[in-house]
Formats: C-alpha cells, structure tokens, sequence
C-alpha cells in the first residue's frame, strides 16, 4: 500500500546550548535530538520509545515546533512547517494538536472545561459564539464527557476525566494529526484502558494520525502499528510493530524488552539485564552511544557510530552486529 | 515458622474539614522471613497509608491508627513509645520510598547518612560505621563505593541514588523492609536492576519484604503472596500463581483484563483495533464511600445485596481469601 505520508520529518536535530560563565559563552550542547527521520501515515500510529533523556519528548515537540528545531526538515501533509513564518504557522497548527502528559498541569485551572475546549476554536476564528458552543458540546459528547461539565473547572475532573478534556482540545480544530506525549502515564491502570480506548476510536473514526510518545513497551505494542526506539537522541530501531516484538534487532531493544516486568508469575524470568545507567546527552560515549552497556559490543562499536541502515521491508536498525 | 511481621485489624482514618476519611480499614496480613508480599492498588487505594502506619509515619493530627496491631518478631509496634519505636525505625524494620531524595538529606554526603544509621543503631564508632557504610554501598553495587560515599545525594543519578537509599535501609540488617513503589519512578532497565538487588539482598540477609506497587509485571515478577486493596480495604489475598490464575474479585479480574502485555505480538496476532478491557467509573472518595461494597458501583455483577452490605473478607477457597458477595 503505497500512498504519501501525512506527516514526514527527516534530519530532525535539536541542540540545546550550554552557556557558562559573565558571557554566557557556549560551552558545548545538549545534544537532545541528533537526526532523527521518521514518517507517519494518515490513520497510523508510530509509537516512539525510550528512557528518560532519550529525547523523545523533545521530538514531539520540535515536530509541532512548539520548540524551534536546529535542523531538518517537518513536512505535514507535504507543506514544510520549518520554512514557514508565524503567521502561516498559525494557520498549519490546525492540523497539528498535541495531547500532554500531566493533565493536573496542562489545563488552567481557573478556566472552565468548556472554555479550555472552545480556546482553539475562538484563536483561529471558528464560527460565532452559538456554533462554538454547540461544536464544544460535541466534543465532550465525542470523548465520552457530558454537556453539563463544561461548566466544571478542571479540578472538579479525576485524572481520567481531565485527559479527556485535554484530548477535547486538541480536537476541537480537527486536526489529522495529534502528538500524545506519555497521555497515560500519569493515570491509574483501569483509567489508562479508558483512554487508551478513546484514542483508538477516535483513531478508527476519523482517521487521525498519532505520534504516540511513551516509555510503557505494553502500551506501545499495544496501540502503534509502528514502532521506533530511541536512544540518546538517535533512533536505534524502526519497525512494524508486530516485527519489532517479535525479534527486537536492537541490542538495546532487546534490552528494554527483556526489562519490563510481564504480568504473568508463570512465566520464567530472562536474567538477561544490561548494567549501568542511561550515559549524559551533553557527553555521549563515542562510536556506538548503546555501547557502554551492550553486552554483544565490540572494538568497531567504541568508534565508529552506526547510521540506521534497512534491513528487510520497512524495517532499518543502527547497530554494526544486525 | 512463625511470621516476622503480623498485622491485624489495622485501620488507619485522617479527621478532615470534609470528615472522617477511612484511609485503612481492617487490614490483616503476615509476611515470613524471606518473603515478599505485595501490596496492590490504584491511587487512593490506602496502600500507602498502609506502609506508613507500619512504620508508624503518619502525621497525627490529622491522622490517627485507631486499631489493630502491628508486630515485628512479637513485639506490637503501635504499643511502643516514641523513642522506642525511633530505635525499631531501621533497626527492626526499615521503609524505602518512590523517591530516594524524600529520604537522603540533601546537604549530607551519603556515606555520612548510611555511617549515622549504624552509629545510632548499632552503637559502632566512627570508624567502623563509616567502613559499613562504603561496604554497603558495595553491596547494592555501586561502583568505586569509597569515592561515592563521600558524594552528595545530587551528585548521583536516579537508579544511583535508589541504591544508597536501601544501603542505607539495610545497614543495620532490619527483618522487615518496607518498600513502597521503589521502582515507579525509574526506567524499566533501571528498574530490573532495582528488583534484582532487593530480590538478592533479601536472600542474603533473611528479610521480610512488604512491596506497595500499582504494576502488576512488578507484582508477577518478585512477590510470592499478593493483596489487593480497595478504596481502604482488602479485597482479595492469595499466593501470586493463584491470584493471577484465578482471580475472584471483580476488581482486579478488572484490573488483569485492563492492562495491554508485552509480546501479546509475539504468540496471539493482536489486531491494534483490539479494545482493552475497561473498568468502567472511577474510585469513589474515601470520605464518601458507598454504604454496601465500594466497588459495587464499577462492578457489573453487583446486586442489591451488594449495593447494602459490605462483603465480609473470607475464605473461599483454599488458601484465597476475597471479599464478594457473588464470588
């Protein structure tokens, strides 16, 4: 099935500088996303996984250039969103929406639900005030809210309830594209299958495309149909989802598999750990960034880094032994 | 074998401006010398709340333990003064956090930290204390223990920082560990590295771990008998096989059916259209509880009955206790 990708980004590299002493001289970088492509179709969700520090977060938000991007090139739905000035940034943000992590933070807490929801629709001019608020109804209506709570301000929402409100928002525009930046995390686990559900039929019914950020593995497999892994600001593994579980590629992949603890006492446990820490992004190990702790490394990988190169269809690993 | 930690009938309740709040209600266990038992739950669960009337930590006012008992090797904790329970806090039994920097302090180097704890505890000299504490930072297997000893909490990574604080919990060798959600904060290969310490020092010394977590893999991975709590009280005990097996309360049957597994790729093709069990609702405040079982409003077998009456916790089948009217 070949069609042109919703959303392309290709060499996305993200630096943030170090600056020290009177003159706030440059003293090196964080290098938090170190060119990273990846594509997603309409319909399609790509789950990106990685540690704390990986930059995954980062990617999420240099795509929607909510943080300007030191380099590469973001293409959605073929208009290049780095070459464009403010204003017809504005106007491209419509397609573009992002849910965030911490629902306890990410809505003011002295609005009210309805108007947090109707905020989109009223910057970009949607409507008068009758249809905005008809169109903010349905959306509660859409994600499983009731009309009446538009009045509630969010604390008067469970944790659940404000992610459904954050996800209201980012919809309001109906945008094709949304970036969910950990959207379950900070939830209870019988709450996260209520939203991961939400998201998946919304998905099917207007065939959103998801950037779906998370460290959880099960959530990843379980809601992306395609998956990339990301370490220290490169990304290690890019495969179908179904491939990538079945045989992770990746020594770290592998690594980050055998670490997630299943919830089944029946099954034998793999005493198979990688040892030491995630190294700093400001000073990464040289050659491999993975090599430190990759129990396969070898004299090659302490020098020279591998680039991410194809292996079979769809499917590219950046490691010299794969 | 008699347990080295018995709890009985312990109810723990906060006096708010909004009422009585029953964090805890009527919470019995046991745990035996190298055993791990789990405590789990959601948010607002009291599974905490649990941990720290255990220890004794909870702030009164507001808060209040107002029955049951707690004993360590026999002796009842929630009898003991002050000072005597300052002398059973890391000696006898021991609590790690979710956070290690709520218990490093911040402006003492962690060798010093750990060398306190066995100068008050054990009575040992400097020297001697400060030996044990590098010996145990050795033991949780943090590299080059003499130079980070004399390092500040900032100074170490999160997974680096996790290690010193059960250093420094386990130096005076208590028999109870208390540990509550010791890996939430971590990343899943930091976190295997977590387990495998606690798992491998608890074999070492002999000691009775209680683990608090919401992560089910966490539970199946290393405890050995689980009790699931709901908005304050129990509502199902087994050994792990069991109660991940043959769940009988709806709750966590709920809870298993909820969440999405690593590798389910692997053996069952999955479709990604396929929908996660949900548990309908939410939990219901603790300072307004339903009259009958708490979980009768989620639950889609409840009754009436259920509705009125608060299922009484017992046994239903060998060895697996539940709290439920139909199960």
């Amino acid at each position: 099935m070949e069609q042109t990708p919703l959303v392309e980004v290709s060499g996305l590299r993200k630096f943030f500088p170090i600056r020290k002493g009177l003159l706030r001289r440059t003293v090196g970088n964080v290098r938090a996303v170190d060119g990273v492509s990846f594509s997603i179709n309409a319909g399609e969700t790509l789950g990106l996984v990685g540690e704390s520090g990986c930059g995954k977060s980062t990617v999420g938000r240099t795509v929607l250039r909510l943080i300007e991007p030191s380099a590469g090139s973001i293409k959605i739905n073929g208009n290049d969103i780095t070459a464009v000035g403010k204003q017809d940034l504005r106007a491209l943000r419509r397609q573009m929406q992002i849910v965030f992590q911490d629902p306890f933070s990410s809505l003011n807490p002295r609005i009210k639900a309805g108007e947090i929801v109707g905020e989109p629709l009223k910057v970009h001019g949607v409507g008068d005030r009758g249809e905005r608020e008809a169109k903010v109804a349905d959306l509660f209506r859409l994600v499983g809210l009731r009309p009446a709570q538009m009045n509630n301000y969010p604390h008067q929402f469970s944790g659940g309830q404000r992610q459904r409100v954050s996800i209201a928002r980012a919809l309001a525009l109906d945008p094709g594209f949304i970036v969910a930046d950990e959207p379950v995390s900070a939830l209870d686990v019988s709450i996260q299958a209520q939203v991961i559900n939400l998201l998946m039929d919304l998905q099917r019914d207007r065939k959103l495309s998801y950037l779906f950020i998370s460290h959880n593995l099960a959530v990843v497999e379980h809601i992306s149909h395609r998956v990339a892994v990301m370490y220290l600001g490169r990304i290690v593994e890019y495969a179908d989802k179904t491939a990538l579980f079945a045989k992770p590629l990746h020594p770290y992949t592998e690594a980050l598999l055998a670490a997630v603890p299943l919830p089944d006492p029946a099954l034998k446990r793999t005493k198979h750990r990688v040892e030491g820490d995630v190294p700093s992004p400001i000073n990464p190990p040289s050659g491999c960034h993975f090599h430190p702790r990759c129990p396969y490394a070898e004299a090659r990988c302490r020098v020279e880094a591998p680039v991410l190169r194809d292996v079979g269809v769809g499917r590219q690993v950046a490691c010299h032994l794969r | 074998m008699a347990p080295v930690l018995e709890v009985s009938g312990l109810s723990t309740v906060f006096h708010t401006r909004r009422g009585l709040v029953r964090a805890v209600q009527d919470v019995s266990f046991s745990v035996n010398a190298g055993e791990t038992l789990a405590i789990v739950g959601e948010s607002g669960c009291g599974k905490t709340i649990t941990a720290l009337s255990l220890m004794r930590l909870i702030p009164q006012p507001p808060g209040e333990i107002v029955s049951g008992s707690v004993k360590v090797d026999g002796t009842d904790l929630l009898k003991l003064s002050e000072p005597e329970m300052r002398k059973m806090r890391g000696s006898k039994i021991a609590m790690i956090f979710q956070e290690p920097m709520t218990a490093l302090n911040p402006l003492m180097t962690v060798g010093k930290q750990i060398a306190e704890m066995v100068m008050l505890h054990d009575g040992a000299s400097k020297q001697v204390a400060r030996d044990r504490a590098v010996e145990m930072l050795h033991h949780v297997r943090i590299p080059e223990p003499a130079r980070r000893a004399r390092e500040y909490p900032h100074q170490m990574s999160g997974g680096m920082r996790q290690r010193a604080m059960i250093a420094m919990a386990l130096a005076c060798k208590p028999k109870v560990l208390v540990a509550d959600e010791p890996t939430t904060a971590l990343d899943v290969t930091i976190q295997a590295q977590i387990l495998d310490l606690i798992g491998d020092l608890q074999k070492e010394f002999g000691t009775a771990v209680v683990l608090i977590t919401h992560d089910l893999g966490v539970v199946a991975e290393v405890a050995q008998r689980v009790v699931v709590m709901y908005a304050g009280r129990k509502v199902e005990e087994a050994a792990v096989g069991d109660l991940f097996a043959h769940p009988l309360h709806p709750y966590p049957r709920g809870l298993l059916g909820s969440i999405p597994r690593v590798g389910s790729a692997r053996g069952l093709d999955v479709s990604p259209d396929e929908r996660l069990r949900e548990i309908t609702g939410m939990v219901p405040a603790l300072n307004d509880l339903p009259p009958g079982c708490a979980f009768a409003p989620r639950c889609s077998l409840a009754d009436a009955k259920c509705h009125a009456q608060v299922p009484p916790f017992e046994l239903k089948q060998p060895d697996h206790f539940a709290a439920c009217w139909q199960a």
